[in-house]
C-alpha cells in the first residue's frame, strides 16, 4: 500500500504551471510525426503470403525501384491515427455552430447499417438480378425525398452539393436548349455560397449578381429588373445565407416563371423547413439537397457528401444517368441514353451515386419519421432563435426579428476595439468551442453565422451563450491580449497561412539537399 | 425521438425566453399557402430495432460479393480491408468533423491529408497531388478541364480503352462546360494510334493504364507526341493497386494523373462513395482543382498544416474558380491513407503481386475452356476474354449458380454488337483456388 | 522616369522611355494584406485599358489588376514569382508588375496625378 500523505503534503497550491514540457507534448495532446518519419524497413502492418510461382504477364512494364512508402506495424498505425484524431474538434466532442454547414449529431445506427455486407459488399456492375434490395433501398430513399419536397423526380448520382448544383444547372440548360431557347445569364444573389456562381459559370452562363435589401433578403425589384428573355435561371438559397426565409419567394418564383426562366433553389438549408414546407409549394423547379447536412450523413473531415437533385416534371426528362424506373419486372436500372432516357444529359459520375450515403440518410429518415423530421426543423429553428435572443444584446445582430435555423451577427460590436471577427472566433477555440462561420455571407461586415442545429440541448446552448457573452464583455473591456493571442490552448497556435501560400510545401520529402524543391512555381 | 435532446419543458421555456407563444410564430415568414399544417404522408418515427430490421431486409435481397466466387472489376475492386482501417475511420474526431477551416483544431485531418497527398504523389510518381475529388470518373473530367486551362485549348482526345463511364462523364462535362472530345472506338487488343489524332488544337490525350480491357501499355512515346504538339498527357488509373507492380504514369511522361482510389481502404459500396485521386506536375499546381494541404508553422514556430492556395477555389474566386468543387472525399481518403500505411512498401508490392498472380492463374484456367480466347497480351488483375456466345446471358446464368463471374461488355456498350461476346474478368487477393474451381466449373456448365 | 499617374482601381503607371511601368499602389497592397502570388501576362500579349492584365493574390483574396493603358506587354517582373512580398514592401519600386511598350503616351493624360489620387483615397474612408 502506498503512503500518499507525504506526496500530498508536497503539493503547493501556489506553484505556477509549467510553460513548456521536455517532450513538447501537453498531456493528452501528443506531438506526432508523419508516417514517413516513422519508417523502418522490415516492418509491415499486414501479413500476406508470398504467391506461388507464376509467370508474370506485365509486358515488360514492371515497376523498377521502390515506391517510397514507409513501413510500420499495426500498433504504430493505430497509435498514429489515434493521436491525429485527438487534434481534431468534432460534433462528438462539442457544439459545432458552423453556420451554413448543419453540423448535427451523426447517429451510429446509420454507420452500422451502411456496413451491412448486403449493402457495403456489393458491386455496382453485378447483374441487376443480384442487387434487387439495393435498388429497393434507392427507390425508398427517392420516395422519401420526393414526398418531403413535393417534387416529382430526383437525380441521385451527384457526389456532393456542388456536384448537385452542376447537375441542376446542366439539366436546366438542356431543357432550355430542347425548347430552342438557349439563354445567357444566371441570376445569383450576392449572399450566395461561392459554389453557385462557380457552377453557373462552369455551365457557360454569365453570372449576374442580385443585391440584397435592407432586411437581408433578395431585393425583389432589383431582381425583377434583371429578369428578361436571356435569363436561364435564378439560383436562390432559401432559407438564405443570412438565416432568413425569403418571404417574397412565391412572388419571386412567379416572376422567374413569367420570364421563361427556371427557379433553382440551393437546398443547403433544408434542415430549417423539412416537414413544414415543401419546396414544390414555393414554385421551385430544381433543388439540390445535401444528405450530409439535413440527413446527417457524417461530414468526415470534408466528405464524402451526396447531393441529390430534386426536379420538376419539366426538368425530369433531362436527369443524368443512371435512371431507376419501374418496369415490367420491377425496378430497372437505365444506364444508357435510349428510349425514354434519350433526353438524359448523360453521366455525371461513375456508377450509380453515393450508395453508402443513401443508406445512412434513409436510416435517418426512417428513424425520425414524418413526425420526427418536422420536429427537427422546429427544434433547429427554436435553438437558433433561442441563441439569437440570448446573444442579441451582446453581439450585433445583422437583421432584427426571428431567424430560421441559423442566426447572423456582424462585427459592429467590435468596432474600434482592434479585435476582429477572426480574433473573436479564435478565442472561442480556447474556450472549447468550434467557431461559428466567419466572414460569410459577404453582405455584412465581419459576419458571424451561428447554426446550433436541433441536436443541442438547452443546457448546451445556455453554456455556449454564457461563454460568448463573457467574451463579448472581455472585448468591450478591451482585454485585447486574450483575443490577439488566441488560440493559445489548442494543439496549435495560429498558423502562418501566408508562408504556406508563398512557398507551398504540399508533400513530404526525405531530408536532402533537394528538400523543398517541391514548391509551386 | 432519441436524437432530439429538447424536452417539452425546454421548448416551452425557450419559447417564453424568445417571447413568442408558439413555434408557428417563428415560421411566420413562410407564405401561408406553403405552410404544411399536418404531417406528410410518411411513416412515423421508429426505434433502432425497427429501422435495422427494415434496412437489413433490403440488404438480404442482394448477393453479397464475399459470399460467392466473385470476379468483377471494371473500375471497382474487391480487396481485403484490414480491420484497423474501419475502426480508425469511425473515431468520432474523424467521422464527425468538418472541412478543416479552423486549422488550430483540425490538425488531425490536415496531417493525414498531407500524408495522403504524399502517398498519391509517390504511387503515381508525380510531383504534387490534391486532397482528393469525388471519384475517378469526375477526376478524369477535371483533368481534362485542367489541361484546357493550362494549354488554352479546348479539344481532348480520349482513348477507346478509357472506362466507358469516364468517357461518358467527360462527354457530359464537354457538352455543358464547352469543349470538344474526340474519342476513338473501343477496340480491345488493337493499337489505337492516338498520336495521329493530336494536333495544335489538342489540349490533352487521355489514356487509361491498365486500360478498361486490362491491357498494359507503355505511354512514353505517346507522351513525347503530346509534348511535341504542346498537349498534355492525362493518364487514368482505375486500379491504383496496379502501381505496386507496374511502372507508374509519372515515369512514362504523364502530366496529370486522375485515378480511382477505392481499392485501398474502401468497400465496393455499390459504386460509392469512392475516392478521386488527382496528381500533376508542380508547374501546373495553380490550375489544379480541389483542396490542397500545405505545411507551415504556427506562432510558436511548431510545424503544422493548413489548407492552402485557396484562391483557386469557389469560395474566393466564385464564378472564376478552377472548379466548383467544395468538398473532397475526406473519410475515404483517410481509409486509403490508413490502409496504405499498414501495407507499407513491402505490403503494397506484395499485395499487387498477389493480385497479379491470382489473375494469371485464372487466365490460365479460363483459356483452357473450349472456344474461349484471352484478348489481352498483358494484364494486371483484370483481363478480357472472348466467349463463343454473347456474354450477358452467360453472366446471368452464372449468377443463377451463385457465381459473380465478370462484366459482360454489352452492359457498358449495348449498341456495339462486335463487343457482345466479350467478358471482363478480375481476380484479386480475395479469390481462393476453390472460388476459381467453382467459376471454371460453372463456366463449363453454362457455355454452349 | 516620369511622375506616376493613378487609376481608380489603384494601379499606378509611369513612363520610362517608351516603356510604361505598371504596378499597384501602396493603398492597394495595404488593403490586400500579405501578397502570396502574382499572375502576370505573357510577354507580347496586347492588354487593353480597363481590362484585366494581371491577378494579385493574398491568402484569402484574388484581385484583378486592370491595365491603366493599352498596348503590348514588353517585360514582366519575374522576381515576384520568388518573392511576392516585394509588392507589400515596395509597391511603387521593386514590386512593379509589368512594362508595356507604349505607342501613345497621351493615354496617361486621362489618369489621376498623385495629389488627385491621394484625395481619391481619402474620400474612400
Amino acid at each position: 500500500m502506498n503512503d500518499w500523505s507525504q506526496a500530498l503534503s508536497l503539493h503547493t497550491p501556489a506553484a505556477a504551471p509549467i510553460a513548456v514540457t521536455f517532450s513538447g507534448n501537453r498531456a493528452l495532446q501528443i506531438e506526432e510525426r508523419l508516417i514517413f518519419e516513422q519508417d523502418a524497413p522490415g516492418r509491415c502492418g499486414v501479413d500476406l503470403p508470398e504467391p506461388p510461382a507464376f509467370r508474370p504477364c506485365l509486358a515488360g512494364l514492371e515497376r523498377r525501384g521502390p515506391v517510397g512508402l514507409p513501413s510500420l506495424s499495426e500498433p504504430q498505425v493505430i497509435r498514429h491515427f489515434t493521436r491525429l484524431s485527438q487534434k481534431n474538434y468534432a460534433i462528438d466532442s462539442g457544439l459545432y455552430p458552423l453556420g451554413s454547414c448543419t453540423m448535427k449529431h451523426n447517429p451510429r445506427l446509420n454507420e452500422k447499417l451502411a456496413r451491412l455486407p448486403g449493402l457495403a459488399d456489393i458491386h455496382p456492375l453485378q447483374p441487376v438480378s443480384t442487387v434487387r434490395g439495393a435498388l429497393e433501398l434507392i427507390d425508398t430513399l427517392s420516395r422519401w425525398l420526393k414526398t418531403l419536397t413535393g417534387m416529382p423526380a430526383v437525380a441521385l448520382s451527384p457526389g456532393a452539393g456542388a456536384h448537385g448544383e452542376l447537375c441542376g444547372i446542366m439539366t436546366i440548360r438542356a431543357a432550355l436548349e430542347a425548347r430552342g431557347d438557349p439563354r445567357r445569364r444566371v441570376l445569383v444573389p450576392e449572399s450566395a455560397h461561392g459554389t453557385n456562381p462557380a457552377t453557373a459559370a462552369a455551365c457557360g452562363y454569365a453570372v449576374d449578381p442580385v443585391p440584397a435589401n435592407a432586411q437581408g433578403r433578395v431585393d425583389r425589384s432589383a431582381l425583377e429588373r434583371k429578369l428578361g428573355p436571356d435569363v436561364a435561371a435564378l439560383m436562390l438559397t432559401n432559407p438564405n445565407t443570412c438565416g432568413l426565409f425569403e418571404n417574397e419567394i412565391v412572388e419571386i418564383a412567379a416572376a422567374v416563371h413569367r420570364a421563361g426562366a427556371f427557379f433553382y433553389c440551393d437546398g443547403a438549408k433544408f434542415n430549417a423547413i423539412v416537414g413544414r414546407v415543401r419546396p414544390a409549394d414555393l414554385g421551385i423547379d430544381c433543388m439540390h439537397l445535401n444528405l450530409h447536412k439535413t440527413f446527417s450523413t457524417p461530414h468526415g473531415g470534408g466528405g464524402p457528401g451526396s447531393g441529390p437533385v430534386m426536379l420538376a416534371a419539366s426538368l425530369a426528362p433531362y436527369a443524368p444517368l443512371p435512371w431507376l424506373v419501374l418496369g415490367q419486372h420491377g425496378l430497372e436500372l437505365v444506364e444508357h441514353k435510349a428510349g425514354a432516357a434519350e433526353t438524359a444529359i448523360g453521366r455525371l459520375k461513375g456508377f450509380h451515386g453515393q450508395m453508402g450515403m443513401f443508406v445512412r440518410a434513409l436510416a435517418y429518415m426512417l428513424s425520425h419519421g414524418a413526425d420526427g423530421l418536422r420536429q427537427v426543423a422546429e427544434d433547429a429553428v427554436l435553438n437558433a432563435n433561442y441563441l439569437r435572443v440570448l446573444l442579441e444584446r451582446d453581439l450585433s445582430l445583422s437583421f432584427p426579428g426571428p431567424c430560421m435555423h441559423e442566426v447572423l451577427f456582424d462585427d459592429r460590436f467590435l468596432k474600434d476595439s482592434s479585435i476582429t471577427t477572426l480574433d473573436f472566433a479564435k478565442a472561442l477555440i480556447d474556450e472549447g468551442y468550434h467557431p461559428m462561420t466567419m466572414y460569410f455571407p459577404l453582405i455584412v461586415h465581419g459576419a458571424m453565422l451561428i447554426e446550433p442545429t436541433e441536436t443541442e440541448s438547452k443546457a448546451s446552448l445556455d453554456e455556449f451563450a454564457a461563454v460568448v457573452k463573457s467574451l463579448a464583455a472581455a472585448a468591450r473591456a478591451a482585454d485585447v491580449a486574450r483575443f490577439h493571442s488566441a488560440p493559445s490552448l489548442a494543439p496549435r497556435r495560429r498558423l502562418d497561412e501566408t508562408a504556406a501560400a508563398r512557398k507551398p510545401v504540399l508533400r513530404w520529402l526525405p531530408a536532402s539537399p533537394a528538400s523543398g524543391a517541391v514548391a509551386a512555381q | 425521438m432519441r436524437y432530439l435532446p429538447l424536452t417539452e419543458a425546454d421548448r416551452a421555456a425557450m419559447l417564453k425566453t424568445i417571447g413568442v407563444s408558439s413555434i408557428d410564430a417563428l415560421f411566420a415568414e413562410v407564405p401561408a399557402a406553403a405552410r404544411l399544417d399536418g404531417l406528410l404522408d410518411l411513416p412515423l418515427a421508429q426505434g433502432e430495432i425497427e429501422v435495422e430490421r427494415a434496412i437489413s431486409h433490403m440488404a438480404e435481397r442482394n448477393i453479397v460479393a464475399g459470399s460467392v466466387p466473385f470476379f468483377i472489376g471494371g473500375g471497382a475492386y474487391r480487396h481485403h480491408v484490414p480491420a484497423a482501417v474501419d475502426h480508425l475511420i469511425q473515431r468520432g474526431e474523424f467521422l464527425t468533423s468538418y472541412t478543416p477551416y479552423q486549422p488550430e483544431i483540425s490538425q488531425g485531418t490536415l496531417q493525414y491529408l498531407f500524408e495522403f497527398q504524399t502517398q498519391v504523389a509517390l504511387l503515381t510518381s508525380m510531383e504534387v497531388a490534391n486532397a482528393s475529388l469525388y471519384d475517378g470518373a469526375t477526376a478524369c473530367a477535371e483533368a481534362v478541364m485542367m489541361a484546357n486551362r493550362v494549354t488554352g485549348r479546348k479539344r481532348a482526345v480520349l482513348s477507346g480503352g478509357l472506362h466507358p463511364h469516364y468517357r461518358d462523364v467527360c462527354a457530359t462535362y464537354a457538352e455543358f462546360v464547352g469543349f470538344d472530345v474526340v474519342a476513338t472506338d473501343p477496340q480491345p487488343g488493337e493499337d489505337e494510334s492516338l498520336g495521329q489524332l493530336i494536333d495544335n488544337t489538342t489540349s490533352c490525350v487521355v489514356v487509361q493504364s491498365p486500360d478498361f480491357w486490362g491491357e498494359l501499355s507503355d505511354q512514353s512515346e505517346l507522351a513525347r507526341l503530346c509534348h511535341e504538339k504542346g498537349a498534355l498527357l492525362v493518364v487514368v488509373v482505375t486500379e491504383i493497386l496496379s502501381l505496386g507492380a507496374v511502372k507508374p504514369p509519372g515515369e512514362m511522361g504523364a502530366d496529370i494523373v486522375a485515378a480511382e482510389g477505392q481499392s485501398l481502404g474502401n468497400a465496393l459500396n455499390f459504386g460509392g462513395p469512392y475516392l478521386g485521386l488527382f496528381a500533376s506536375r508542380d508547374k501546373f499546381v495553380r490550375q489544379m482543382p480541389g483542396r490542397l494541404v500545405g505545411e507551415t508553422v504556427d506562432a510558436e514556430g511548431r510545424r503544422g498544416w493548413v489548407l492552402t492556395l485557396s484562391t483557386r477555389e469557389q469560395h474566393i474566386r466564385r464564378e472564376r474558380a478552377t472548379s466548383n468543387i467544395c468538398t473532397n472525399s475526406g473519410l475515404c481518403a483517410l481509409a486509403f491513407t490508413i490502409h496504405l500505411a499498414l501495407l507499407g512498401e513491402s505490403g503494397f508490392v506484395r499485395l499487387a503481386r498477389l493480385n497479379h498472380a491470382a489473375a494469371v492463374r485464372l487466365a490460365e484456367r479460363i483459356e483452357r475452356l473450349p472456344a474461349v480466347r484471352l484478348v489481352n497480351h498483358s494484364f494486371f488483375n483484370e483481363f478480357t476474354v472472348r466467349l463463343p456466345c454473347p456474354a450477358a446471358p452467360v453472366v446471368e446464368a452464372l449468377a443463377q449458380k451463385r457465381v459473380l463471374g465478370g462484366i459482360p461488355i454489352s452492359r457498358l456498350y449495348p449498341d456495339r454488337p462486335e463487343l457482345a461476346d466479350l467478358l471482363l474478368v478480375a481476380a484479386t487477393e480475395t479469390a481462393t483456388e476453390d472460388d476459381m474451381d467453382r467459376f471454371e466449373q460453372a463456366l463449363r456448365e453454362v457455355l454452349p | 522616369m516620369t511622375a506616376p499617374r493613378f487609376t481608380k482601381d489603384h494601379e499606378w503607371v509611369r513612363l520610362d522611355g517608351d516603356l510604361a511601368v505598371i504596378g499597384i499602389t501602396d493603398y492597394a497592397q495595404s488593403q490586400l494584406g500579405d501578397v502570396v502570388y502574382v499572375e502576370l501576362p505573357e510577354i507580347g500579349r496586347h492588354i487593353e485599358q480597363g481590362k484585366e492584365a494581371a491577378v494579385v493574390e493574398s491568402v484569402k483574396a484574388a484581385s484583378d489588376v486592370y491595365a491603366p493603358v493599352s498596348d503590348e506587354v514588353a517585360e514582366i517582373n519575374d522576381a515576384l514569382a520568388a518573392d511576392p512580398a516585394k509588392v507589400n514592401s515596395d509597391p511603387m519600386g521593386e514590386g512593379w508588375f509589368l512594362k508595356v511598350r507604349l505607342a501613345d503616351p497621351t493615354q496617361l493624360d486621362q489618369l489621376m496625378d498623385e495629389v488627385a489620387y491621394q484625395h481619391f483615397v481619402e474620400e474612400l474612408h
